[in-house]
């Protein structure tokens, strides 16, 4: 097991989790960004992707399967318009990013480490769409932990590296261990879960449909990588359920898919998990 | 408050069912939600929670806001009973509670100088057309309200309509080959329907060279901006196409900006 090389970037535990926050100013409407410990945005790509046809989101019970096609302006626009607007709201960003290949990983690392404002980098790895999509190929552990290394590298000192993993029982501990031994500070478990929309598209599954699965991943992760910061996601809703994962080892929680049926959930549960601490 | 938002930005509350009653084959809900009506816009619109298992939002315009009881701002919203959305909220009793965000969208904007208007609505998706109906009459527009549906029972309700409008025509049916008289004389139209129809009367206005503004009705899962599930292709002044938010970016956009064939 790596020392990890970063302080901890987050002040409380509960943040925004990737794709679920709109670019920040729309969840601003509701609260504080500020209050929260970290914003994730939506992944970003080197050139900007223009997303997958409607439908994108369908409702499946107690979840929704989506496939928005990694949507984004790309990396240039990205730095022009939506990271000086969420600094300027006052969130501790931490920008999630994709890339095709490892190079594109390096440069993409490399670029958003150093602009102003970034506190942490979430390296998506666990893109539930991901078949078809262009992305570099992160099923095998191994192949992971080469992304990781990648981003690690050029990465400044003090910008914390975050690898956001598949909440898959049966390879979450080995792709955990195999992305902090390449650098990772922390792994984030998980992401939506491969899907299919109702018209066979690829797609991920999300909400508490896919919690007790999470739930059951961060567990392992804890106990089994001791040592090994674990931000736990998958179907919180409340400060009931962050308190599970919490239970369970992990250090924070993102709040994703909730955000979708109350705008206030993430700030509402940091609010509530404040008097736990 | 965030910088530059409006005064009344939108909120996230527990509503409350104050009064339901049938229209036709529709059902009104009359809602008490602190902070929301304040300062309503025609085209602005809410998002509800349709029980705890279900995540997507379910999405309605704003028919009126109105003072019912000791409440100085309670809205009227018309259901369409389709899915087990919609379905779960017309069966939604006085005293009820949901939860609610809203006012939403960027709503209608309207003429600075008193033209002639007209207004088409289909079925429920009129809701938003009758409060737009006032805010163009109190400007010395004159207007005349186009209510179209498939039949009777899903029509806005006339009478009252032609309280706040005198010219009311009424399509049931097949509309296509009535749309074009009903623009007659327009300088500004505004639309709110099903896509088909906003595409036949976006169509009919661009061949007249008309403003025209529609209000789309699709499916918006989170209806906050924040899940971008709710693409609508349109091209922007230089001709370039992009993919733009429904939610936060419309519902309400200039016809001849949206890509219909690409929406379609």
């Amino acid at each position: 097991m790596t020392t990890p090389t970063t302080d901890w970037p987050f002040e409380n535990p509960v943040l925004v989790a990737s794709g679920c926050g709109g670019t920040g100013r729309d969840l601003a409407a509701y609260g504080d960004l500020g209050t929260l410990g970290g914003f994730v945005t939506r992944s970003i790509t080197l050139h900007a992707r223009p997303g997958a046809p409607a439908p994108r989101i369908v409702e499946t019970p107690s979840g929704v399967v989506n496939a928005i096609g990694l949507q984004n302006p790309g990396v240039e626009a990205f730095l022009a318009d939506e990271l000086p607007a969420l600094t300027e709201l006052g969130a501790t960003v931490v920008v999630s990013l994709a890339g095709n290949s490892l190079g594109e990983y390096a440069e993409l690392s490399r670029t958003l480490g150093r602009a102003p404002g970034v506190a942490a980098l979430e390296v998506n790895l666990s893109a539930p769409d991901a078949p078809g999509s262009g992305l570099f190929d992160v099923r095998e552990p191994f192949q992971a932990a080469s992304v990781v290394a990648a981003c690690r590298r050029d990465l400044p000192h003090g910008v914390a590296l975050l690898a956001k993993v598949r909440s898959d029982v049966v390879r979450v501990v080995e792709t955990s261990r195999a992305v902090a031994d390449a650098g990772a500070d922390a792994v984030v478990v998980g992401n939506a879960l491969p899907a299919s929309m109702p018209d066979g598209r690829p797609g991920g599954l999300s909400g508490p449909a896919i919690r007790p699965l999470a739930l059951r991943c961060v567990t392992e992760v804890c106990r089994e990588v001791p040592g090994l910061a674990v931000v736990a996601a998958g179907g919180i809703m409340d400060a009931g359920t962050a308190r599970e994962y919490l239970a369970a080892g992990a250090r924070a929680v993102q709040v994703g898919t909730a955000l979708f049926r109350d705008p206030t959930a993430a700030f509402r549960i940091a609010e509530d998990l404040q008097g736990d601490r | 408050m965030r910088p530059g938002a409006s005064r009344h930005g939108p909120v996230h509350v527990r509503a409350e069912v104050l009064a339901t009653k049938a229209l036709g084959a529709h059902r009104q809900l009359t809602l008490v939600a602190e902070g929301v009506g304040a300062g309503f816009r025609p085209g602005a619109f809410v998002a509800l929670s349709v029980g705890e298992a279900r995540l997507a939002r379910r999405a309605y315009w704003i028919h009126r806001v109105r003072a019912v009881g000791g409440h100085a701002a309670a809205l009227d919203l018309v259901v369409e009973p389709r899915g087990p959305g919609s379905r779960w909220l017309a069966d939604l009793t006085p005293g009820a509670r949901l939860d609610l965000t809203g006012p939403l969208g960027r709503p209608f904007s309207l003429p600075a100088q008193p033209v002639r208007c007209v207004l088409i609505g289909e079925g429920s998706s009129a809701a938003p057309l009758l409060a737009l109906v006032e805010r163009l009459r109190e400007r010395g527009c004159g207007v005349h309200l186009v209510l179209t549906a498939a039949d009777e029972a899903r029509l806005m309700p006339v009478l009252e309509a032609r309280r706040s409008v005198p010219t009311v025509s009424v399509l049931v049916g097949d509309t296509g080959s009535q749309l074009g008289k009903a623009l007659d004389g327009a300088d500004v139209v505004y639309a709110a329907g099903s896509t088909g129809l906003l595409a036949e009367v976006a169509a009919a206005t661009a061949e007249r060279g008309l403003w025209c503004q529609v209000a789309l009705e699709q499916p918006l899962p989170c209806a906050t901006g924040l899940c971008q599930g709710c693409p609508v292709p349109v091209h922007d002044d230089d001709g370039a196409a992009h993919l733009v938010r429904s939610c936060a970016d419309g519902p309400v956009f200039r016809s001849d900006r949206v890509d219909w064939a690409a929406l379609a």
